[in-house]
């Protein structure tokens, strides 16, 4: 039992990572977003140092965002569309380890990048030096808590074929509580503050997913494939 | 009868917005058998192979597992099944080897992997990634799953799509050595199959003739 359930885990991890390794291209798309749509902001409000250092971590954050949301819909399309879900409801392993490997998996593709490459737009943003430990590490947590979430609006429009919109309108409000907690600890790093208790909080909303967020998919799956 | 069937099926019904896709009061698969779905498009033979494989629920009746109803022990019983589907669940980016590895229950040592594709006629092909594979090859890749499972139900939904004539013959002696090595093989197809003690059965299609009448 102990063996299937480890092998599910790692073998959709494995999987879903190799698939993005031959598509690199794909892959990397939310990340390129996330960076030229934060180019827009200086260009399109203001190239002021003073006034973008005020909104530079909403703006990091607020795309980070939409780069996780953009690509969490296609998470479980493909299987869906060739049969391999099929394949894992069927099987007699727990569903919930290969949906933590598929999430664990699409976290390394999109919410890793997001979180490395976040420091330099921290700089083009001239984001005060106080707030780039603070935004590394909420993204980190973050992003992760974004994967989750965004995971269960996926499996919830797997079977539309434009289920893009409708994934938006489901997750933006469970966003919501992250994007708080996340951009406050950015904002109390700058502001001298003790930025480690929003952290904190966001470690707290990150546990939590991580147990039930799989529940909750693994689930709505099976219903899905009653139809 | 001493053994049980492995699976038999009583009083099951499936229905879809009042209409009855699957119907069948009565259905034994023993070991050593295999059985063949036959019926005319939309007559409910691939609804008939998910309500089997648990994708679906049935409205009403049940289907056992070696006397056992297939809720009590669905471990044993997804352990013991393979199926194959319309959808053949091969990922196109990965190659055969790569497929094989990620659809294999337990860990599967590569040596097993290449024998089961050369079998099906794929040597040399299995570090290519199957987007440059034909339709039937790639279907023989879905298809090299049967020769590494130890499952002993299969499942095969139309396992001849894109197939050429030598694949059918081929698939035809694999369903042989199963059945007669403790299997058993339920396969829906149009096509006369080629083999020993194949047991025909017929669902009514009902949904489709009542459109017509």
């Amino acid at each position: 039992m102990r063996k299937y359930a480890s092998n599910g885990f790692y073998a959709y991890l494995r999987r879903d990572l190799l698939q993005s390794h031959r598509r690199l291209g794909e892959a990397a798309s939310p990340l390129i977003f996330f960076v030229m749509a934060s180019t827009l902001v200086p260009l399109g409000i203001t190239p002021d140092p003073a006034s973008l250092a005020e909104i530079a971590s909403g703006i990091i954050w607020v795309f980070a965002l939409l780069a996780t949301m953009l690509s969490v819909g296609g998470l479980f399309a493909g299987d869906y569309q060739d049969g391999s879900l099929e394949q894992l409801l069927i099987s007699p392993q727990l569903l919930v380890m290969p949906v933590l490997g598929k999430v664990t998996a699409h976290w390394l593709i999109t919410g890793l990048p997001l979180t490395l490459v976040s420091p330099l737009l921290g700089l083009m943003l001239s984001l005060p030096e106080a707030g780039y430990l603070p935004m590394t590490a909420s993204l980190v947590l973050g992003t992760a808590c974004l994967s989750l979430l965004g995971a269960v609006g996926a499996a919830l429009t797997v079977s539309l074929q434009k289920g893009g919109m409708l994934l938006a309108l489901i997750v933006m409000p469970l966003y919501m509580p992250v994007i708080i907690f996340g951009a406050a600890t950015v904002q109390y790093g700058i502001d001298g503050l003790a930025w480690t208790a929003p952290l904190a909080i966001l470690g707290a909303m990150l546990a939590a997913a991580i147990a039930l967020c799989p529940l909750a998919i693994a689930s709505v799956l099976r219903l899905t494939s009653i139809n | 009868m001493g053994n049980p069937s492995l699976i038999s099926i009583e009083n099951l019904r499936f229905e879809r917005d009042d209409t009855a896709v699957v119907s069948c009061d009565q259905l034994h698969v023993n070991v050593g058998e295999i059985l063949q779905i036959e019926g005319p498009n939309g007559s409910g033979k691939t609804t008939l192979l998910r309500l089997l494989t648990t994708a679906l629920q049935p409205q009403e009746g049940t289907i056992l597992f070696c006397g056992k109803s297939i809720a009590e022990c669905r471990f044993e019983y997804l352990s013991d099944i393979l199926f194959i589907g319309h959808q053949s669940a091969v990922k196109l980016t990965l190659t055969a080897e790569e497929n094989l590895a990620w659809m294999a229950e337990s860990d599967l040592s590569s040596a097993a992997s290449l024998r089961a594709l050369e079998s099906l006629g794929l040597a040399g092909y299995s570090d290519i990634p199957c987007y440059k594979l034909s339709a039937g090859q790639q279907r023989r890749v879905a298809l090299a799953r049967l020769l590494l499972s130890d499952a002993r139900l299969w499942y095969l939904d139309e396992p001849f799509t894109a197939i050429d004539r030598d694949g059918v013959k081929l698939l035809e002696r694999c369903m042989e050595d199963h059945v007669s090595s403790g299997g058993a093989v339920v396969v829906s197809t149009h096509q006369d199959l080629d083999v020993q003690d194949v047991r025909r059965y017929s669902v009514l299609g009902e949904p489709l003739l009542r459109a017509y009448s």
